[in-house]
């Protein structure tokens, strides 16, 4: 597999891209900060990833990063097969409700510039053929609740985009892999309240890339939180509107 | 990102409320924090804040291979790297941590700020001697790179000087190559006190690993079962093939109720225990040999709410009866230790306040209750007197006069400490306890 990674200098990226490597897989990372990616490339090379491993910068938001970057890992890949996108913002309610810029910042970079992105990916993919295209959401793109309506908003509408282009493009090749997440502790979710079913980044990258490696569209990370998408997609609005959950 | 939580040791008691910074970011995470902390298996108050809502930078995300070189047998990372990642990175190479602990989940900071020693201690020395250098932000912020020629007097005060002359970021390692990724394990079942050091000290003249474990439910240490531990990596041709399976070790996920490690279950068990350690000898994973306990994720909860800490002391070797001496204190005080560990040291840890000297350690298991205190003053009398020390990484109840009465040392550490944090920035419930810090 070679394999193009945003995000991979942290959390879910990090632990997906770690096992990567471990199974002699070839990656090249994009992010923001070239120190940053320089220090994970080399520990994916400790990890088992033949080296060197590649790096440059690209941002969600700055989405006339996107389509250099992905030039130059096909250059140094010699073309890539998969792509990974892990890299999102996350805020609390609270703190959109109240600040209007960093509102429009997530809604940008987890909605707009990450359906961007996926745009110029499936273009490269396609041309050459094929391949898979993993990209990050969450579960509270699954059904509107109160502690994420805007966060939710933004990732419901990337779970909506993903689904389209799995109808549209699998039979050309190009196999979408939609991650919904569940509550993982990463430095992401620090200082935040652990809720129930909380899981682990290692374990969760486990299963996303199980789920890459059959080309499942859809994934839910925690596995449990398959269940509970179930119950939610189930409840009368006027349920769901009473419960903080 | 700050977060509120509520603190404690691996021995879960006390709880102290700390605000929290993690970041995969370590020179971000500490910057102003009064202390670092990484997996929390210190036992006592070593990696807890001076006081309640005092900032601690957490290292855990703070953990990628910086550089390893498999040629010249060398790493640098960052300092929350596991021991756990660290090892399954290494044994797939043929390579090996020189020196490891009784548990594989604790960072490479913590590694070298308890200055750890393992059952190779009488051959390979303690965690320290192979670390090689050090980032560190020291108490006024800056960020320096130490180690035994660039400010050496602060970098030999850092190992095993419980995090408080300044964080560690960076860990550079000497590493050890090995024949193949298992052990060849031996077992020698022993009776009384006498023969477990005896035949303790005769394997440790030939076997890079040994250990020794007592029942310390025997009324009479001189009569007591006992069991040597020895061990080696396994030559190629001794091994069997491929790595060994990553174990899958079992969560209890709640406190056990207090009564059930108590004298018959904890009896039944070292009967079991002692039975079952004829082992024949042969080859077996790494991580059954060095972590036998690792194999529940959270045993600290079996000794339920009252937790529980662990008295570790070590004995010149010229006072061949203060072992003894210990073991009949936990008995004269009707206490019975649930986990007795003995292992021979044959030479002092590098650090300035390094735990290990040439001597005995014992280490013993004791739930938490109101004797527990008591109980510890007696041990410290009788360390103190016989010119020993204890651990400062399981310690929890050692009063400051005995810890002086201890170590010789202190006031030469505590010197080096104050040139390089005159404001006393860094700080731990430990260096207040021990070292009158402000809290």
């Amino acid at each position: 597999m070679k394999a193009v990674v945003l995000g991979a200098t942290g959390g879910i990226g990090r632990a997906i891209s770690r096992r990567m490597a471990a199974r002699g897989d070839r990656l090249f990372l994009l992010g923001r900060d070239p120190y940053d990616l320089a220090a994970s490339a080399k520990d994916l090379e400790a990890h088992g990833a033949i080296p060197p491993v590649g790096s440059t910068t690209c941002d969600l938001l700055q989405p006339e990063t996107f389509a250099p970057a992905l030039d130059r890992a096909a250059a140094e890949l010699g073309g890539f097969d998969t792509v990974i996108v892990t890299a999102a913002q996350f805020a609390t309610q609270d703190r959109l409700e109240t600040e209007p810029d960093t509102l429009c910042r997530l809604l940008l970079a987890n909605f707009t510039h990450t359906i961007g992105l996926c745009e110029e990916v499936r273009r490269r993919l396609l041309a050459r053929g094929g391949g898979t295209l993993c990209v990050v959401s969450s579960v509270a793109g699954e059904r509107a609740r109160k502690p994420v309506v805007l966060y939710g908003a933004a990732k419901a509408g990337l779970l909506y985009y993903l689904e389209g282009l799995d109808h549209r493009f699998r039979s050309a090749g190009l196999r979408t892999v939609s991650v919904k997440l569940g509550f993982v502790r990463t430095a992401m979710t620090a200082g935040l309240r652990v809720p129930p079913f909380a899981g682990e980044p290692d374990a969760v990258a486990a299963r996303i890339l199980r789920a890459i490696d059959r080309g499942r569209p859809v994934v839910y990370a925690p596995p449990i939180w398959r269940w509970i998408a179930v119950v939610l997609r189930s409840l009368p609005r006027a349920v769901l509107r009473r419960l903080e959950f | 990102m700050l977060s509120e939580e509520l603190l404690t040791g691996w021995g879960r008691t006390p709880i102290v409320p700390g605000v929290v910074r993690i970041s995969r970011d370590l020179e971000a995470a500490t910057d102003g924090a009064s202390a670092s902390r990484g997996l929390g298996r210190a036992y006592g108050d070593a990696a807890l804040p001076r006081r309640a809502g005092a900032i601690v930078a957490c290292t855990r995300l703070a953990d990628r291979v910086l550089h390893l070189d498999p040629e010249a047998g060398k790493l640098r990372a960052e300092a929350g790297l596991s021991l756990a990642r660290l090892d399954a990175l290494l044994l797939a190479r043929g390579l090996a941590c020189p020196v490891v602990p009784g548990t594989e989940q604790v960072t490479l900071g913590g590694m070298v700020a308890a200055d750890v020693h393992g059952k190779n201690q009488h051959e390979a020395g303690c965690f320290g001697d192979h670390v090689r250098g050090l980032r560190v932000r020291v108490g006024d912020g800056r960020i320096l790179e130490i180690d035994r020629d660039n400010e050496r007097e602060l970098f030999l005060a850092t190992l095993g000087g419980m995090g408080l002359t300044g964080h560690i970021l960076e860990v550079e390692l000497g590493l050890t190559r090995i024949p193949s990724p298992w052990i060849w394990q031996e077992t020698v079942p022993v009776h009384g006190l006498d023969a477990l050091l005896a035949h303790l000290h005769e394997a440790s003249r030939t076997w890079p690993f040994t250990v020794a474990w007592l029942d310390g439910l025997a009324r009479d240490p001189a009569g007591a079962r006992g069991i040597v531990f020895r061990g080696r990596w396994a030559e190629h041709r001794e091994a069997p093939p491929g790595l060994p399976r990553a174990r899958r070790s079992i969560r209890i996920g709640r406190d056990a109720p207090d009564w059930l490690l108590g004298r018959t279950l904890v009896g039944a068990f070292n009967r079991v225990y002692a039975a079952t350690a004829g082992r024949r000898p042969g080859p077996v994973s790494p991580s059954r040999f060095f972590f036998p306990l690792d194999s529940i994720t959270d045993w600290n909860r079996l000794y339920g709410r009252r937790g529980f800490t662990q008295y570790q002391c070590v004995v010149p070797a010229d006072r061949p009866t203060a072992a003894l001496r210990v073991l009949e204190t936990v008995g004269r005080h009707g206490e019975a230790s649930f986990l007795s560990v003995l292992k021979d040291f044959g030479r002092p840890g590098p650090g300035l306040l390094s735990f290990a000297m040439p001597g005995t350690t014992l280490a013993l298991d004791l739930p938490l209750g109101s004797r527990s205190q008591a109980l510890v003053d007696a041990l410290n009398d009788v360390v103190a007197a016989e010119g020993g020390r204890i651990y400062l990484a399981k310690d929890l109840l050692t009063r400051p006069e005995h810890f002086r009465a201890m170590e010789p040392r202190l006031d030469a550490w505590l010197a080096v400490r104050r040139k390089w944090d005159p404001e006393g920035r860094i700080a731990t419930a430990l260096s207040v306890r021990l070292f009158g810090d402000a809290p």
